[in-house]
């Protein structure tokens, strides 16, 4: 193993990002988020109704988010190496616990009251279940052989399940998605990916019948949202309304119709898409996606620049399951997908879902900044 | 060549850190293209919703936020031919409940009852008209709350959640039971009126005209009602105006009437159940219209009860029938000038004609006895006294001789057996016999006594108390004739301007010849203006000159048998007989033309023409007879008589030619 520090020139100039590498911070990755961030408190205020308070919530949230990220980018990607089954087993062992001891609230069981905070599980295996499918891949040769494909099935099963089973089945999927996108970035064969597809349709029908009545509603609703336009459909047919009369420029910030007078339901969390698209028009989602695009694109960048197969399979799986979470808060937005609860990251409001966010950016910078130089 | 954490142990196998390294960037490219490809999925969708059906979505966000709410149009004023209200908009306080605001809606109106007057009766229309309406509507539960009323509601209005007083107007009719009848009424919109009506010309309005001009000129009175368009959260509750387009007022309306004159033909009439019609005959204008007994048409706007409106249905006098218009009589003499004039104008008789009247005849072949009114008889009269005295048997003599279809002719001419187009609603056409109709309604034919019965004004034919009035018109303007109408003039509010309203005039007699007018026209002078003319005492002392004709109705015929009626006095009410009367005056410059019918109220000449006479006086001489001061009444009567001295020698004659009731046949279908 051999090891040494970047050098330089003495005589050439030390740019911003170079200094902020030496911070392990990636300044392309933090300048998009921080854009996104700001944009997202824009939209909280005119979705809020004007209120400094829910900003200035959020923005304290944001906060924490950022200063968590920078804290994660210190440790080395070896230190989350060796976490990961220690993490993972923890979430496993939190999910358990939920199901037995914890709060209900609306109907699931997705809290545990820890008496000084309370929180979700479920967010702990967003970052567990990549960190743990890298992990466990990097130890084996790739692309896996069939063992290693079934236990790293295995090792992505068991908190999926237990997630579905409070049931959660937003973040069921998230947690899904990281661990198969980690499987799919260590080269699992096309054969098996065309195979989980299959697998997954073949489960569907059963999957219905465990599923709650309000989820059955989201489905069908989503089949056709007329079927019930002022119940279950109307949350998609008042979104569908903010964005189509949004049209290419927007009605303008703070001059949205819709959310403002309450005809756009859950318009500051899981719906901020359609106040956004209402206000700003197909030009302002171009931009929000671009940003989007770049913060993925980015990802994919540092993923490609991982120097193990953790740290490749780790960033690509983080980077792919963020777009994940804006293609399926998007789709669900305007009715191309049904409705799940998958808040739009970083602009949704909410606390808890844009620090696990942010943190597993931080481990992406992790990846970037700790760099070994290595021999060839 | 050392990879990272390649010291561990737990490789499955040798790691291909190249291999992987390809395969990982192979994958990362595809997961790239991948997110493109979704990218364009949401693309596609958006400007699919954005750009597609962009409109399709704006005008749903509009109806999503927009409310439209009816601003009601204020309704029309309705004035009299000299600018006194009869119709108007007074403010008043209503109370009014959102029904899907009210929690408890039986505890609420319990609980109201402590503040505010409740009748059953309010309730149960409220909750009629509750049941009609969405819930988010406010329904009005009173009107016409008292000042005290409203003091003590507003004190304890915060217990009652969905209610609340507001200020509206409410129509008012400042003459009360006066006119009621020509003037209608308003009330509350039904079932059948919202299904002959546009309902966008009823928006924000609650109320329509329900009879009389209210209803006939509702088009003109209603106005159009505006709009406001506000903006409205997803509760439905209004935030801030967004556009208001103010609707516009309804036309303000002048009627042909005379409020004065309606009073005073009110007040003439006195305590009798009847109808007066006084029409200019110079245009068709109505000047007074009267039916007693009348009905309060408040009780009406505010939603009458049902034990009023049962009172008011079940009253044998009938009082919301309008007798002017709808009234049925069987004219009796007051037929006679016309009849002269068909005579005349066909030549059966000429002015001069003398035919002996005997007290009754007979027709050839038949042995029943046709009966003047006078049983010793007239002697041989002429068309003068025939006119004068009422002779029947003269009458029957020209009936018979121009046959009944000459009189179909003329009498239709006059306009009898057809409603006369009035702009009121609701008139009836009486009825002129023919031999199509008797054919039609009775399979007979037609008898020639029933020819006789017609030329005394009895048997089939009937008339409303309007077309005797427009007949009389006819006859005062020697033929021209013109159709009968309230309306004098429509104000615009907006712009204050007044256009008049142009009489409709009728196509003219035909083959009249005005001499032979002249003649019909002198002999009724004889009957008011000479003594032994059978209304001279009525008219006695009138300063100006007047035409008339009395008339003296059966409402039972007498038996054959019987040769002396019964008197008046000892004949159960419902069967005595009806007074009328007609007339018109000036005779050389007609100004007005009168019909009086007086219900079961025996003699025309004796009851009916002295209320012609004060309505007269009032019109031509003006407030002659209801002057505030009785002794400058008397004065002004006093000085017109001896203005006139010829008059004055003329008192004391007495008019004793009163004429009974004719004995004609019964009027039914057993002529003979």
């Amino acid at each position: 193993m051999n090891t040494s520090v970047i050098s330089r020139a003495p005589n050439q100039s030390v740019s911003l990002a170079d200094r902020l590498i030496r911070v392990h911070i990636d300044l392309w990755l933090m300048l998009l988020l921080l854009v996104l961030g700001v944009v997202g408190l824009l939209v909280q205020y005119s979705a809020s109704g004007h209120s400094m308070a829910v900003v200035l919530n959020q923005a304290e949230r944001l906060g924490i988010g950022f200063a968590v990220m920078v804290v994660a980018a210190q440790a080395p990607p070896e230190f989350y190496r060796a976490a990961a089954p220690w993490l993972y087993g923890f979430g496993v062992v939190m999910l358990v616990a939920v199901l037995v001891l914890g709060d209900h609230a609306k109907g699931a069981q997705r809290w545990l009251d820890l008496g000084v905070l309370r929180f979700q599980p479920s967010e702990i295996l967003k970052l567990a279940m990549p960190m743990a499918v890298a992990a466990w891949l990097h130890t084996r040769a790739l692309p896996p052989k069939i063992s290693t494909i079934l236990i790293t099935l295995a090792i992505i099963g068991g908190p999926t399940v237990l997630i579905a089973m409070q049931p959660d089945l937003g973040t069921a999927m998230l947690v899904l998605a990281a661990g198969v996108l980690a499987l799919y970035f260590g080269g699992l064969g096309i054969r098996w990916i065309l195979m989980v597809i299959a697998a997954m349709a073949a489960a569907a029908p059963l999957l219905w019948l465990k599923l709650h009545d309000y989820q059955k509603n989201r489905v069908l609703t989503f089949l056709d949202p007329e079927r019930d336009p002022l119940g279950t459909g109307y949350h998609i047919t008042q979104s569908k309304i903010a964005i189509g009369s949004g049209g290419l420029f927007g009605k303008g910030w703070l001059a949205g119709t819709q959310a403002k007078l309450d005809f756009l339901p859950e318009s500051h969390t899981d719906f901020i898409f359609a106040v956004y698209s209402e206000e700003l028009g197909l030009l302002g989602e171009a931009v929000l996606m671009a940003l989007y695009a770049a913060i993925v694109g980015r990802g994919l960048y540092i993923a490609l620049r991982g120097q193990d197969s953790f740290q490749r399979l780790l960033a690509g799986s983080l980077a792919m399951t963020f777009f994940i979470y804006v293609f399926i808060n998007m789709g669900m937005v305007i009715g191309l997908l049904p409705v799940v609860g998958v808040p739009l990251p970083l602009v949704s409001f909410g606390g808890t879902s844009a620090v696990t966010l942010l943190a597993g950016f931080g481990m992406l910078m992790s990846v970037y900044t700790h760099r070994k130089l290595l021999s060839n | 060549m050392n990879a990272p954490g390649s010291s561990r142990s737990g490789f499955d196998a040798i790691k291909n850190l190249y291999e992987e390294k390809r395969t990982f960037t192979g994958r990362v490219v595809f997961a790239a293209v991948l997110c493109l490809l979704m990218i364009g999925m949401l693309a596609a969708r958006l400007i699919d919703l954005q750009l597609v059906r962009h409109d399709y979505y704006s005008t749903r966000a509009d109806d999503n936020r927009m409310r439209l709410t009816p601003i009601a149009p204020v309704r029309g004023l309705i004035y009299d031919r000299n600018g006194a209200l009869l119709a108007q908009n007074l403010p008043s306080f209503v109370l009014d409940i959102t029904p899907e605001r009210v929690r408890n809606l039986n505890d609420t109106l319990e609980r109201l009852k402590a503040y505010v007057r409740l009748t059953d009766q309010d309730i149960a229309r409220f909750r009629e008209r509750m049941r009609k309406g969405p819930r988010y509507r406010s329904v009005t539960l009173r009107s016409n709350l008292t000042p005290e009323e409203v003091a003590r509601y507003q004190l304890n209005r915060f217990d009652f959640e969905g209610v609340e007083v507001n200020a509206g107007l409410v129509r008012d009719y400042p003459l009360g039971e006066s006119a009621a009848h020509i003037i209608g009424y308003v009330g509350g919109i039904s079932e059948a009126d919202y299904a002959r009506l546009e309902a966008a010309d009823y928006e924000g309005l609650s109320q329509i005209g329900k009879s009389g001009v209210e209803r006939s000129h509702e088009d003109l009175l209603r106005g159009t009602p505006g709009t406001k368009i506000v903006e409205a959260n997803a509760a439905g509750r209004p935030l801030r105006e967004l556009e208001s387009r103010p609707g516009s007022s309804g036309q303000n309306l002048y009627m042909s009437l005379d409020s004065q004159l309606q009073l005073v033909a009110e007040k003439a009439l006195g305590d009798l159940d009847g109808a007066v019609v006084a029409i200019d005959p110079r245009n068709g204008e109505i000047l007074a219209l009267v039916s007693k007994p009348g009905y309060d048409p408040k009780l009406f706007v505010e939603g009458i009860d049902a034990a009023s409106y049962r009172g008011l249905l079940e009253d044998k006098s009938r009082p919301l029938y309008n007798r002017a218009l709808l009234g049925t009589y069987p004219p009796g003499s007051t037929i006679k000038p016309f009849m002269a004039t068909a005579a005349l104008n066909f030549k059966t008789v000429t002015p001069d004609t003398g035919i002996y009247c005997s007290g009754s005849m007979t027709l050839p072949g038949s042995s029943r006895k046709y009966r003047c009114h006078k049983r010793q008889g007239h002697g041989t009269v002429n068309l003068d006294s025939a006119i004068a005295k009422s002779c029947d048997i003269y009458f029957y003599q020209a009936a018979m001789n121009l046959g009944i279809d000459r009189i179909d002719e003329i009498l239709g001419q006059f306009g009898f057996g057809k409603p006369t187009g009035i702009d009121v609603p609701n008139e009836k056409g009486g009825l002129l016999p023919s031999k199509e109709w008797k054919r039609r309604v009775y399979k007979q034919v037609w008898f020639p006594g029933e020819t006789l019965s017609l030329g005394i004004g009895q048997g089939y034919l009937t008339t409303t108390p309007l077309q005797l009035a427009q007949g009389t018109a006819r006859l005062a303007m020697r033929g021209l004739g013109f159709k009968p109408h309230v309306l004098h003039a429509i104000a615009d509010p907006a712009t204050g301007a007044i256009a008049g309203v142009a009489p409709e005039a009728l196509p003219p007699l035909t083959g009249q010849s005005a001499e032979l007018q002249e003649r019909v026209i002198h002999a009724m002078q004889l009957v008011t203006m000479f003594p032994g003319g059978t209304a001279y005492r009525a008219f006695k002392d009138a300063p100006y000159s007047s035409a008339g004709k009395t008339g003296t109705a059966q409402v039972v015929g007498l038996k054959q048998e019987e040769t002396v009626a019964p008197t008046f006095d000892s004949t159960p009410k419902h069967l005595r007989d009806h007074a009328l009367f007609i007339a018109f005056a000036p005779v050389d410059a007609p100004r007005i033309a009168i019909a009086v019918i007086a219900e079961h109220a025996g003699h025309g000449g004796s009851v009916a023409a002295p209320v012609a006479r004060q309505i007269m006086d009032q019109y031509l001489l003006g407030k002659v007879l209801y002057n505030e001061d009785p002794a400058g009444a008397a004065a002004a009567a006093a000085a017109a008589a001896a203005a006139d001295p010829a008059l004055e020698a003329e008192e004391g004659v007495p008019a004793d030619d009163e004429e009974p009731p004719p004995a004609s046949p019964p009027p039914a279908t057993t002529p003979r």
